[in-house]
């Protein structure tokens, strides 16, 4: 999550007992592989990354009614290729205000740091790789979701730098905002994730996919899932939540002062960072690598491993990709001060809630409230159990119902009759009708300095208001 | 040193670096360089940029807020990790004791929110 959190939890790791270490199993993979591994997760997320910046504008275009790039190659497939050695082959201009130092730095964390999250990441179980067996997965450790957390908000100081150094205004709002927005969400994203370690009991990813063998966490943490689909588009500053690039206020948030490769960065840093917060999302809540439950039981489980794992991880994780596309191509961005409203009000209570929920269903689960059991189709459930989500569920049914009521009620009092008829100019400056109001033709020589002034526009914008209400 | 679980992380980090710093490299050696003044102003738009503030300006305490409330519930989700992990050894008498941590976050959580610390606007 932080720094903070790294030192207080990663390190001492090393010191837990062997029960705890990852699930993967190392020990027939010499380093040489290892760094084959990292380079073979490299190569594949550089070619993720080109697949979905040219998916992306694609499906925006269909959504939006236009082809999308269509020329480079198979469907536009080379597109993002030559839209790189285009900003390879730009000028890379550094404003004269800015940071020398920083401005470069700033870039270089944000194309470093977003690599690094992918190291933990169960790409596939045990395959056969040059002679050895190995998971398909560059390390694990005891901690690794909090590794990928950590990694994240240093991340998060390529923004900050960048918005900071470019010595001009409209970055430095941009960054403010992104750090903000990044900071506010995180807490939820770390909120969500405890309901799934208290199912797993690790943090290990490989531990966690192991252990959705038989239900994938979707299902016992379905309201952590929900949070952490929100939370991942609000960490990677991704549509309706953009605010940090606020396009239609900010120029281009954090990198307008940036051109050539050194913006290369930051939209490569973007883009794997999708595909990071993705890939965690597809292994805490999905079943990582394992096949999908119906495939998982064809032939004794023949799809459930080796390189198998690489293609339902793939799909996986392209559902969320095509979740953040969609997401652009039909949302607006809503406005900054909503976002964090419904972060720190609606996100972190409600996570916080839903995880004491969890506690106490694994804890009656666990038998922690006591032993009397019955069963149900030869499984059996703790009586505690339902006792714990029956009462869940009438909490929560009667928030929904006093929020709702109160609602209501500020709906009734804010209800504002519109009256029959406007002056448009009331107020000094034109105000168009609502739908059935009629307009008060405004009388010629106003002592409104402002009117008067502005005769021209006036004119126009009076007869097409004029027009509107009859049809 | 070898069976260290972080060792390989670092040869992500170096890929990473290796492909961010030799692109960024490339493109400068690549790239043209002409010097023109209004090019290298800050960028708002074309017009005049705003003057910086000596020392950088202020920043709405906002901000400041936030930072400050983050790490109050970061320290929050580190004490509730471990405790998530080590759940299922642990026993009713963990399951009480969270309850009232977060409840006790929970009251610094509701001063905030009526002290308006959580508006924006």
């Amino acid at each position: 999550m932080s720094n903070l959190m790294a030192v207080a939890l990663g390190v001492p790791s090393v010191a837990l007992p062997a029960a705890e270490q990852p699930h993967a199993d190392f020990s027939d993979t010499p380093m040489w592989l290892t760094f084959v591994k990292a380079l073979i997760v490299f190569v594949y997320l550089l070619l993720s990354v080109l697949v979905v910046i040219w998916f992306e504008r694609r499906v925006v275009g269909r959504i939006q009614q236009r082809p999308g790039p269509n020329r480079f190659g198979p469907f536009g497939l080379l597109q993002t290729l030559a839209d790189g050695v285009k900003l390879m082959t730009k000028e890379d201009p550094r404003p004269s205000h800015a940071d020398k130092v920083v401005f470069t730095l700033a870039s270089l964390i944000a194309g470093t740091m977003c690599f690094v999250s992918f190291a933990v990441i169960p790409l596939a179980g045990q395959v056969n790789l040059f002679g050895h067996t190995t998971p398909l997965q560059v390390t694990d450790a005891s901690s690794a979701v909090l590794l990928t957390l950590a990694i994240a908000s240093v991340g998060a100081y390529g923004i900050l730098l960048a918005g900071w150094s470019s010595g001009s205004t409209y970055p430095l709002y941009g960054a403010l905002r992104s750090s903000a927005q990044i900071i506010s969400y995180e807490i939820a994203m770390g909120l969500a994730l405890v309901a799934v370690f208290i199912h797993a009991g690790s943090m290990s990813t490989s531990t966690i996919v192991y252990q959705q063998r038989d239900v994938w966490y979707v299902i016992p943490a379905f309201f952590s899932f929900i949070i952490y689909v929100i939370t991942m588009v609000g960490e990677t500053n991704r549509w309706p939540f953009a605010n940090a690039e606020g396009e239609g206020e900010l120029v281009g948030g954090f990198h307008t002062e940036y051109g050539s490769m050194r913006f290369g960065m930051y939209y490569l840093g973007e883009y794997i960072n999708m595909f990071t917060v993705s890939a965690m999302c597809s292994t805490l809540f999905l079943g990582g690598w394992q096949a999908p439950p119906g495939i998982a039981a064809i032939n004794d489980g023949m799809f459930n491993h080796g390189w198998w794992g690489l293609l339902w991880f793939t799909l996986k994780m392209w559902l969320f990709l095509w979740f953040f596309v969609w997401l652009r191509g039909t949302l607006p961005n809503i406005r900054y001060d909503q976002f964090m409203r419904f972060g720190w009000k609606f996100l972190i209570p409600a996570t916080i809630a839903w995880v004491l929920v969890v506690a106490f269903i694994r804890g009656a689960q666990l038998g922690y409230l006591g032993d009397s059991s019955f069963s149900i189709g030869g499984r059996r459930f703790p009586v505690a159990m339902l006792f714990v989500i029956g009462l869940v569920t009438l909490l929560a049914l009667a928030i929904a119902w006093v929020w709702v009521n109160r609602n209501q009620a500020k709906a009734e009092a804010n209800r504002f009759e519109h009256p029959a008829e406007i002056d448009p100019f009331a107020g000094g400056h034109p105000v168009p009708p609502m739908p059935g109001q009629r307009l008060v033709e405004p009388a010629r020589a106003t002592t409104r300095g402002v009117a008067a002034h502005a005769e021209p526009v006036v004119t126009t914008t009076r007869q097409e208001t004029k027009e509107a209400p009859r049809g | 040193m070898l069976n260290n679980p972080y060792v390989p992380i670092l040869f992500m980090l170096a890929l990473g670096f290796a492909f961010a710093a030799g692109s960024v490299g490339a493109s400068v050696l690549i790239g043209p360089k002409r010097y023109n003044k209004a090019k290298m102003l800050p960028y708002e738009c074309g017009i005049q940029p705003t003057p910086r503030p000596e020392g950088g300006g202020r920043v709405p305490i906002k901000y400041y807020l936030t930072a400050m409330l983050f790490i109050i519930f970061d320290v929050e989700s580190i004490f509730l990790f471990p405790f998530a992990v080590a759940f299922n050894k642990l026993g009713l008498f963990a399951l009480v004791e969270m309850i009232l941590f977060v409840a006790t976050v929970f009251i610094a959580y509701a001063y905030v929110w009526r002290r308006g610390g959580l508006d924006w606007v």
